[in-house]
């Protein structure tokens, strides 16, 4: 039946060039981020070899680098997963096999049109979303669409539904209006303190709306298929979806303490953000529930090792996040670069740890070829683990002795000559992880090239 | 109603997002409603004008080529006005297109002695303007905060500043801007003298203008970093 099934899955179901399509966009702009971090990254250590450019100013590519990551790398990551993992679970097509690859069209085209209006000058004020003005309704649009788009199979369900799909129609409600919430109200309608307010939430909501509920709807959905056995408790399960719904949207103004923004909201935001800690502390514990008894799996199992890596991050993150969150943290840390080892931790560490072993797992499937290197399977995951682990160790630390050196009044360039040494390591850290980027796409390359072509229900789970 | 559709779109998804922003979003904009918002023009105070024409007694060329000559008779006010207003705007959009804003703040706040180093704690007033659209608060210090800036140093350092950060600021990590020149720092384009102006618009509107940095050095010996930097 296996067999069987997967070639109706796979014929029918599921488009496989077009996850392809999608995987190799993503990596595309993630090689493009990668260069934007190591120019900022250089910048700050004065060694930058293009200062001076005006197309290669460092601030210009400081925000090529994070909306090449939201946008370039992780939105077409996980549209590439979508295409793979909604027809598989509602056993129906997407709407339409044109429209998926207009969407796929129209993205690139907002991607480059985002990096290439940043590089001209038209950046929007707004951290995350310096998305071009003249960007933003085509991006409405194009997410409107997507949804769309996935939404048709989900409908025509009856019955429950799997946690996945609980996660994954939250998450196209959610992109649409934060999208729309950030890059409109803030710019048209309210000014000041108030936009502060709303930038805040946009911040916020694009980790904890967008990328979050799709990274965990993905989690719910490989990692029980791959250690074939159910998740352990399906009550955990409603706790966390329904815990990150109701108060990851309440914590928007933990990124403006200390702002003119009223005291109230931000304590409430403050307490929401405890609150979320806790509520991931259960959706792990239902995650390592599932591992349990079978945790050498971690050892022998790549993309298990990648998914389960990136949940301790996780964890280690919002541990980060729930203390750095309290006025006391706050007054010290904030502004340091222990908010930039914090979002790398997040980003890299996590969700682009979980997509790298969902890579993993589904390249070999995609190609229908085992990958032509274990080794560098092996390379790409120890390199990009110890790669963010140091990276974002060094930068929290660092941040701590810039505080200090802020509020001892010091002289201002103090700040920065306590520094050069964690930003030096940053660079080393980050050669790391592109390193280990670039071993992965030449083993994806190499694996492309290999001419004999498996069987596609014969490639080994371990992959 | 937890797990089925309605549930999730309409609870979870609308709902609970809607909740958020009413209670995040719309009330701050309520409670911030009476604060009239300025525009640009209204923006231009009388410091700002000593600067702005300071800029043009100190680089008379390069200034009239950037806003054209000031006329001598009829509304000299009205257009000293308008051009400053204009450069504001103008040089915010480059403040904005550089990234300045990933590099300074534009808020002090009432910890961690900032005070003292800056000035007045912020105040929602102080952001109520068409400038601050989207606000430009920022989460990242790299360089200063620069909500105090106006007036603390003069336009010709910014001008030598902005052309190499390393002139001013021997080891400075802050990234050199010449392409707003004409090859040297005395021959500042257009670009250069409106993002000047809005650099000595940033706090002009405070009583304590021009407020200069106060500390007195931390007793811990530094010898080296002082050494490395013989500029502030
Ligand atoms: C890479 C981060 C970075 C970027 C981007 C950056 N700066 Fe700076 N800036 C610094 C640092 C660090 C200092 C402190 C050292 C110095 O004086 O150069 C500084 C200092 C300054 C000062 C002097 C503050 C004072 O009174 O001591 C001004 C004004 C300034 N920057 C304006 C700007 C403007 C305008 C832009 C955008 C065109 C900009 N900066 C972009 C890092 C940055
Ligand atoms: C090649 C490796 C990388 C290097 C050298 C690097 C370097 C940098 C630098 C220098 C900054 C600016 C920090 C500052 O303003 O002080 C930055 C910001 C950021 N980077 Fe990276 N980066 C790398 C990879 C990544 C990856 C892979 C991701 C995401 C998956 C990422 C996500 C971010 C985010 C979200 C920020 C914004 C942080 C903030 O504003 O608080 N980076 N990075």
């Amino acid at each position: 039946m296996q067999a069987q099934g997967e070639q109706r899955i796979d014929g029918q179901l599921v488009d496989r060039s077009i996850v392809l399509a999608y995987f190799g966009a993503a990596l595309l702009f993630m090689f493009v981020s990668m260069l934007g971090g190591l120019l900022m990254g250089m910048q700050l250590l004065r060694h930058n070899p293009l200062n001076g450019i005006e197309f290669f100013s460092p601030g210009r590519w400081r925000m090529v680098h994070t909306n090449a990551i939201a946008y370039g790398f992780l939105a077409n990551a996980f549209l590439g997963l979508l295409h793979w993992a909604v027809p598989r679970l509602t056993l129906r097509p997407v709407l339409d096999r044109r429209l998926s690859w207009a969407i796929f069209a129209a993205w690139q085209l907002i991607v480059l049109g985002t990096a290439g209006g940043i590089l001209a000058g038209h950046a929007q004020a707004l951290e995350w979303g310096e998305t071009p003005v003249w960007v933003d309704p085509l991006a409405q649009v194009g997410l409107l669409l997507v949804a769309v788009n996935f939404m048709a199979p989900i409908v025509q369900l009856r019955g429950p539904m799997y946690v996945t799909l609980w996660y994954f129609m939250a998450a196209f409600v959610w992109t649409f209006l934060t999208y729309a919430m950030g890059n409109f109200v803030p710019q048209y309608f309210v000014s000041g303190t108030s936009a502060g307010a709303v930038g805040g939430l946009f911040i916020h909501d694009l980790v904890g709306l967008f990328v979050t509920p799709l990274g965990w709807g993905l989690m719910y959905y490989f990692v029980p298929i791959i250690l074939k056995k159910p998740i352990w408790s399906h009550g955990l399960s409603l706790v966390g979806f329904w815990g990150l719904a109701f108060f990851y949207p309440l914590n928007g103004i933990h990124h403006f303490l200390y702002t003119p923004i009223p005291m109230f909201l931000q304590y409430g935001a403050i307490v929401s953000t405890i609150a979320v800690e806790l509520v991931v502390t259960t959706v792990l514990i239902n995650f390592f529930g599932t591992l349990w008894g079978r945790g050498r799996e971690v050892v022998t199992n790549l993309p298990i090792r990648w998914f389960y890596t990136g949940m301790v991050f996780y964890f280690l993150t919002c541990l980060q996040c729930a203390l750095q969150t309290t006025l006391t943290f706050q007054a010290l840390i904030h502004f340091t670069d222990w908010v930039v080892g914090h979002a790398h931790l997040v980003m890299f560490g996590v969700f682009s740890m979980w997509i790298f072993g969902m890579m993993t797992y589904l390249i070999p499937r995609l190609l229908g070829r085992e990958w032509y290197s274990r080794a560098a399977c092996e390379w790409h995951f120890w390199l990009s683990a110890v790669g963010v682990f140091v990276m974002a160790s060094d930068l929290i630390l660092a941040g701590v002795f810039q505080g200090w050196s802020w509020s001892s009044l010091a002289p201002w360039y103090d700040s920065i000559a306590v520094s050069i040494p964690f930003w030096a390591v940053r660079i080393v850290a980050g050669l790391a992880m592109f390193a280990g980027f670039l071993v992965f796409v030449w083993n994806l390359w190499m694996t492309w090239r290999s001419a004999e072509e498996i069987e596609f229900s014969s490639v080994p789970v371990t992959a | 109603m937890f797990e089925s559709k309605s549930g999730v779109l309409l609870i979870a998804g609308l709902t609970f997002f809607g909740f958020a922003f009413l209670s995040n979003a719309v009330v701050p904009a309520l409670m911030y409603a009476d604060l009239p918002e300025k525009t640009a023009e209204e923006l231009v105070n009388p410091q700002l004008r000593y600067q702005f024409e300071e800029l043009g007694r100190r680089f008379p060329d390069a200034f009239v080529a950037a806003f054209g000559e000031p006329p001598t008779s009829g509304d000299v006010e009205g257009w000293w006005n308008a051009r400053a207003a204009e450069a504001l705007r103008e040089g915010r959009d480059l403040y904005v297109g550089e990234g300045c804003w990933h590099c300074h703040s534009q808020f002090v706040r009432p910890v961690s002695n900032e005070e003292q180093r800056w000035g007045p704690v912020a105040r929602s007033w102080e952001y109520q303007n068409e400038l601050q659209r989207p606000v430009l608060f920022g989460t990242r210090r790299v360089g200063p905060d620069l909500s105090r800036e106006a007036g603390r140093r003069g336009s010709d350092w910014h001008a030598v500043h902005l052309f190499d950060p390393t002139l001013t600021s021997t080891k400075s990590p802050m990234p050199a801007y010449p392409w707003m020149f004409d090859g040297s720092p005395d021959k500042p384009k257009r670009e250069a003298l409106a993002l000047i102006t809005y650099i000595q618009w940033l706090g002009s509107w405070l009583e304590s203008y021009p407020l200069y940095e106060s500390y007195t050095p931390a007793p811990i010996p530094r010898e080296g970093l002082l050494e490395e930097h013989n500029g502030q």
